[in-house]
C-alpha cells in the first residue's frame, strides 16, 4: 500500500496507533460479545432496518468517508440485481425512449449509474465481472474541470452534481476515467421526489445520498446484491477502523481501478 | 355644460369600475390555496402568508444549498414540503401536478407571468417511498400533526 491508498484525506492526521493498542482488545472482545448477545436477542423474526432513521439536521462533516468494496469473485455473470435496484431507487427506470430514436442509440444515451463490466484475460481466458459506478475519488477529476462548481465532493466523500448550477457542458463526463457520468438529453416527467432529474444536467451515482441523509444503513445496490444471495458489495465508512468495510479491506487484497492516476477512489475492487 | 357633466359622470363610473376590479382581484388572490390540499385545512404556511408570498423563492433557494451540499433534510423550507402540503387530490385520490395553470404554484406564476422552472427537474406530485419525509419538518413548524389528510374536492363542502 502506497501513500495514495491511505483511506484518510491527506490533510487529516493519520491515526498510526489505531492497530497497536493492547488495552483496547479486551474492551473490543467485550463489545463483540455484547453485540452477539444483542443480535441473538433481537434476531428472531425482527429485522432492525434503519434503526437510526432520523433526517440529518446538521451539515455533513469530514469525520466519515463513504465507500464500497466489491468482491469480483462473488459478482455473478449475467446478474443485474444491483443495476436494476439502482434504477428503481433512483428513478432511472422512469426514463423513456424518445420517439423515433433507434434502440441502440437509446441504450447508449440513457442515464445509467451502474454498468456491469466483463473483463476477459486473453492469455488465460479468466473472466471477471464487476459493477462499475462513480468511484467517489478523493481527488475527483470531474470536480477539477467543472467550470461552475456544480460538480463537487461532499464533506463525507460523496462526489455529486449540484444540478442547480450545472450548465450541461459535460466537461466532467470527458474528464472521468471511469465513464461514470450520464447526461439527460430529453425533457423529463414523473421524477421521484427523492431524486430530481431534468434535461441538460449531468448526473452519476451518489451512493444513495437520500438514504445517507435519512440515516439508512446501506445503498440500494448493496441490498439487492445481498437479496440475490451474492453479497459481493460492502458499503461503509472508510474512516471508521471498526467498520465492516475497513475490516474486509484489511484482510483481503483489493485495488483501485486506474490506481496510476492517484485519485484515491472510495470504491475498491478485490479479485482483479 | 351637459356634455361636461356626462363626461365627468363617465369618468366617475370608470374609476368606480377600476376600484371594484381591484377589490375583486384582491379577493381572487386569497384563493390560491387550493381546495382539497392539506394546506387548505391549515391557518398559515411555515411563515406568515405575506412573507411566503414575497420571499418563498429566497427561502427555498437558501435551503437547496444546505440540502444539496450539507445534506440537511430537516428544513421547513423544502420544495418537497411545498408540494406535499399544497398538492390537490382529485376525486379519485390522484394528485394533480402542482405547476399546472390552475394549481397552487402554476396559477400564481401564470398570473404574475414568472417562469416556473422548479418542476423541470423536481417532482410536481409527491412520488416514491419517503416522499413525505421532507415535509415532516414543515408540518412540525406549523405545529400540526403530519397526519393531516388532504380531502378530495367537494368531500367537506
Amino acid at each position: 500500500m502506497g501513500k495514495t491508498t491511505e483511506m484518510k484525506d491527506h490533510h487529516e492526521p493519520t491515526d498510526q496507533a489505531a492497530d497497536s493498542r493492547p488495552a483496547d482488545s479486551s474492551r473490543r472482545a467485550f463489545m463483540g460479545v455484547a453485540a452477539g448477545v444483542t443480535a441473538a436477542v433481537v434476531a428472531p423474526g425482527v429485522v432492525l432496518h434503519s434503526v437510526t432513521a432520523a433526517p440529518r439536521s446538521e451539515a455533513v462533516a469530514g469525520d466519515v468517508r463513504w465507500g464500497l468494496l466489491i468482491d469480483t469473485a462473488k459478482c455473478a455473470d449475467g446478474c443485474s440485481a444491483c443495476v436494476d435496484a439502482c434504477g428503481r431507487e433512483n428513478g432511472l427506470d422512469l426514463q423513456s425512449k424518445p420517439e423515433g430514436a433507434a434502440q441502440a442509440h437509446w441504450d447508449d444515451q440513457k442515464a445509467v449509474w451502474i454498468r456491469k463490466v466483463k473483463l476477459r484475460d486473453n492469455q488465460t481466458g479468466r473472466v471477471t465481472n464487476l459493477p462499475m459506478m462513480c468511484q467517489h475519488c478523493e481527488h475527483p477529476p470531474c470536480v477539477d474541470v467543472c467550470p461552475t462548481g456544480a460538480s463537487f465532493k461532499r464533506a463525507d466523500g460523496i462526489v455529486m452534481v449540484d444540478r442547480h448550477t450545472c450548465i450541461g457542458c459535460r466537461y466532467c463526463m470527458m474528464a472521468c476515467p471511469y465513464k461514470a457520468r450520464s447526461f439527460i438529453h430529453e425533457v423529463m416527467e414523473d421524477q421521484l421526489t427523492r431524486v430530481p432529474r431534468g434535461k441538460g444536467c449531468v448526473e452519476s451515482c451518489n451512493l444513495c445520498v437520500h438514504r445517507r441523509d435519512f440515516g439508512e444503513a446501506s445503498t440500494a445496490c448493496v441490498d439487492a446484491c445481498r437479496e440475490a444471495g451474492h453479497e459481493a458489495i460492502v458499503f461503509g465508512d472508510l474512516k471508521d477502523p471498526e467498520s465492516t468495510i475497513r475490516l474486509r479491506l484489511a484482510e483481503m487484497a483489493s485495488r483501485q481501478i486506474r490506481e496510476d492516476l492517484s485519485l484515491n477512489t472510495g470504491v475498491r475492487y478485490s479479485g482483479i | 355644460m351637459a356634455k361636461a357633466a356626462v363626461r365627468a359622470g363617465l369618468v366617475a363610473v370608470g374609476l368606480a369600475w377600476v376600484l371594484v376590479a381591484q377589490v375583486v382581484l384582491a379577493a381572487d388572490a386569497k384563493t390560491y390555496v387550493v381546495e382539497g390540499s392539506k394546506a387548505a385545512a391549515l391557518e398559515s404556511c411555515v411563515e406568515p402568508t405575506d412573507v411566503m408570498r414575497r420571499k418563498h423563492m429566497e427561502l427555498i433557494k437558501h435551503q437547496r444549498d444546505e440540502t444539496v451540499h450539507g445534506g440537511i433534510r430537516t428544513s421547513k423550507h423544502s420544495l418537497a414540503g411545498c408540494v406535499d402540503c399544497h398538492i390537490r387530490y382529485d376525486a379519485d385520490h390522484a394528485p394533480t401536478p402542482i405547476h399546472r395553470k390552475d394549481e397552487f404554484c402554476g396559477a400564481c406564476h401564470a398570473f404574475a407571468a414568472v417562469n416556473l422552472n422548479c418542476f423541470d427537474c423536481h417532482a410536481a406530485v409527491p412520488k416514491g417511498a419517503g416522499a413525505d419525509s421532507a415535509s415532516h419538518a414543515a408540518f412540525q413548524a406549523v405545529g400540526v400533526d403530519r397526519s393531516v389528510q388532504a380531502r378530495p374536492d367537494g368531500e367537506d363542502h
